[in-house]
């Protein structure tokens, strides 16, 4: 009988403290959104962010883009070729790159890469007590540190999932065009004519801006929320890649019914 | 407790006063009723066994944490009472020295003297490059301006620290630990320099250490904490010649006493021995 007490206390413990988790990060987001207020008196600030959370994270982002896009090539060729509808190869693969797999597979790389790196780095300047002496000398570490990075996480995730979807364009080319002779004209035409700007290429860049918000925001807050030990520094990082790999799944299929299925 | 009231009294202009605090973390309560005054202008010493909750108090003034019950007062201003503007404006006036230095890795030397001057105010350049310099040379550092926080060594972070700390004029500086990983030449320049700045400034400053002769040559008042309570405060000269067998062995140093050395913690050879294995 105790067994099962304790078992149902510990239960309603753990969703206790989730729950109170899940309050003091929506705390969070909101001193954040103030933080970022600085924005024009910190410009130099959010440019060196910008460039650590995008540019770092392009060379993996155009790799993965490119070979996502051959694959894809690939495998619509052999699917399309057997009803004789291969000249559709360049829709299908454009149309796959934009609407789901630039935003997913580009946010996952940048949860992986960006934010495991965001959450690190907050982290450890907690651990040595980079973030009280930064409170003690009368600077918010809001409007300092973390507005900063969650800004510039907002404004990259978008920008490298249009790029992840162009060089996988460029890659189903490639292998489509050049290597299993799917006519040129017909590759860009009919993606032309198929893809549409609203439909298809902003809400794949909706997602994104979607995607890129969450993550950061997921990034900064585990790092700010962590233990200040290597240990829990090590787990909050781990945190940020599962909780930021999970989001993005549900939110894609969340995102994808409303905007495509209604 | 009464020492600490007569003091108390006689100095009727405390620039921080400490009432009744309590405070603990999880089941370990830290402080129980812990009551003193820190007078202004001159130089109060806060010594204690390691772990007694020196560096949490230090913490406390600063308002980064908040007690269970009690109150502390800067300047007549009750700290965790305040709202974020005016507390903000207060510790802009509040020096401070972490243990670890607390330097930001991602800025050089020179950068991170200049940060509060580049946060607070609207100086030229010409001017922080000065003031910045004035401050790296006054803790021997100024040939140090250009390296990154991980190039230098712990002492040497800690007098960049001090020199932060420094820049903006604030009126009362709280140094935790500043002597530790020093040797013995920057040790000396150190507290020739703490005391220097003190009357030159007219600071407060607040002093958290175990380096017991030093510390006790330049401070003017001495507080001593342990199990959450002020032991003894006074001057150095009366702390001397305390007649309390504590305040007698902590001062020196000898392992036998009415001072625990252990952490609270069951008897040692029932601990070993007992049949209670954990
Ligand atoms: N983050 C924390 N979580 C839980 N307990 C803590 C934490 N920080 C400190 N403590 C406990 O608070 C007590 C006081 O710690 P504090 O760092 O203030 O000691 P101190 O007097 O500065 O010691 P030292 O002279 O060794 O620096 C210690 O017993 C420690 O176990
Ligand atoms: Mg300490």
């Amino acid at each position: 009988m105790n067994a099962i007490f304790d078992w149902l206390q510990n239960f309603g413990q753990f969703w206790l403290n989730m729950l109170e988790k899940f309050g003091r990060s929506h705390l969070f987001l909101g001193r954040m959104l103030i933080g970022s207020l600085g924005f024009f008196r910190r410009f130099g600030l959010y440019v060196r962010q910008l460039h650590a959370a995008g540019v770092l994270t392009l060379s993996i982002v155009l790799v993965s883009g490119l070979f996502v896009g051959m694959v894809l090539a690939l495998q619509g060729y052999n699917t399309l070729v057997g009803f004789g509808a291969e000249e559709s190869l360049g829709v299908v693969v454009a149309l796959t790159l934009v609407r789901e797999l630039g935003p997913v597979v580009a946010g996952l790389l940048f949860a992986g890469r960006a934010g495991s790196a965001m959450t690190a780095e907050i982290g450890l300047m907690k651990a040595t007590e980079q973030i009280a002496g930064l409170e003690m000398m009368a600077v918010d570490p809001f409007q300092r540190v973390y507005a900063p990075r969650f800004i510039a996480g907002f404004i990259a995730l978008p920008c490298l999932a249009a790029m992840f979807s162009a060089i996988g364009v460029l890659g189903g080319y490639l292998v489509g065009v050049e290597v299993l002779g799917v006519d040129s004209g017909a590759f860009w035409s009919q993606m032309q004519a198929s893809v549409d700007f609203v439909d298809d290429v902003v809400n794949g860049l909706i997602k994104a801006v979607v995607f890129g918000f969450v993550v950061s925001w997921i990034a900064i807050f585990e790092g700010a929320d962590c233990i200040p030990t290597s240990e829990g520094v090590s787990r909050a990082t781990t945190r940020t890649v599962v909780y930021s790999s999970l989001a993005i799944l549900g939110l894609d299929f969340l995102l994808t019914a409303v905007m495509f299925n209604v | 407790m009464n020492n600490d009231n007569k003091t108390a009294r006689a100095d009727t202009e405390a620039l921080v006063s400490i009432r009744d605090l309590h405070f603990s973390r999880g089941s370990n309560s830290i402080f129980n009723g812990l009551d003193f005054d820190i007078p202004r202008g001159g130089v109060t010493t806060i010594m204690g066994p390691s772990g007694t909750g020196k560096t949490t108090l230090l913490k406390m003034i600063g308002a980064q944490l908040k007690p269970r019950r009690g109150t502390i007062e800067v300047d007549g201003q009750n700290v965790h009472k305040l709202r974020r503007k005016p507390l903000y404006a207060l510790r802009q006036r509040m020096g401070m020295l972490f243990q670890s230095g607390a330097l930001l890795t991602d800025l050089t030397v020179f950068e991170n003297v200049a940060f509060p001057l580049r946060e607070h105010t609207d100086m030229p350049d010409s001017l922080i490059r000065h003031l910045v310099l004035m401050r790296l040379h006054a803790v021997g550092l100024r040939g140090a301006r250009d390296l990154k926080p991980a190039q230098l060594s712990g002492g040497m972070a800690r007098r960049v620290a001090l020199a932060r700390a420094l820049v903006l004029d604030p009126m009362m500086i709280m140094y935790d630990e500043p002597f530790t990983g020093q040797d013995p030449i920057s040790m000396g320049v150190l507290i020739e320099l703490i005391a220097s700045v003190n009357q030159a400034l007219n600071l407060t400053s607040i002093i958290v250490s175990h380096d017991l002769q030093e510390a006790m040559s330049i401070s003017s008042h001495v507080v001593i904490i342990s199990n959450g309570k002020v032991v003894e405060a006074g001057s150095p000269a009366q702390l001397r010649a305390s007649d309390s067998e504590w305040v007698q062995q902590f001062l020196q140093g000898n392992p036998d006493g009415p001072v625990p050395f252990q952490y609270q913690a069951p008897d040692y050879a029932s601990d070993l021995f007992g049949d209670r294995p954990r």
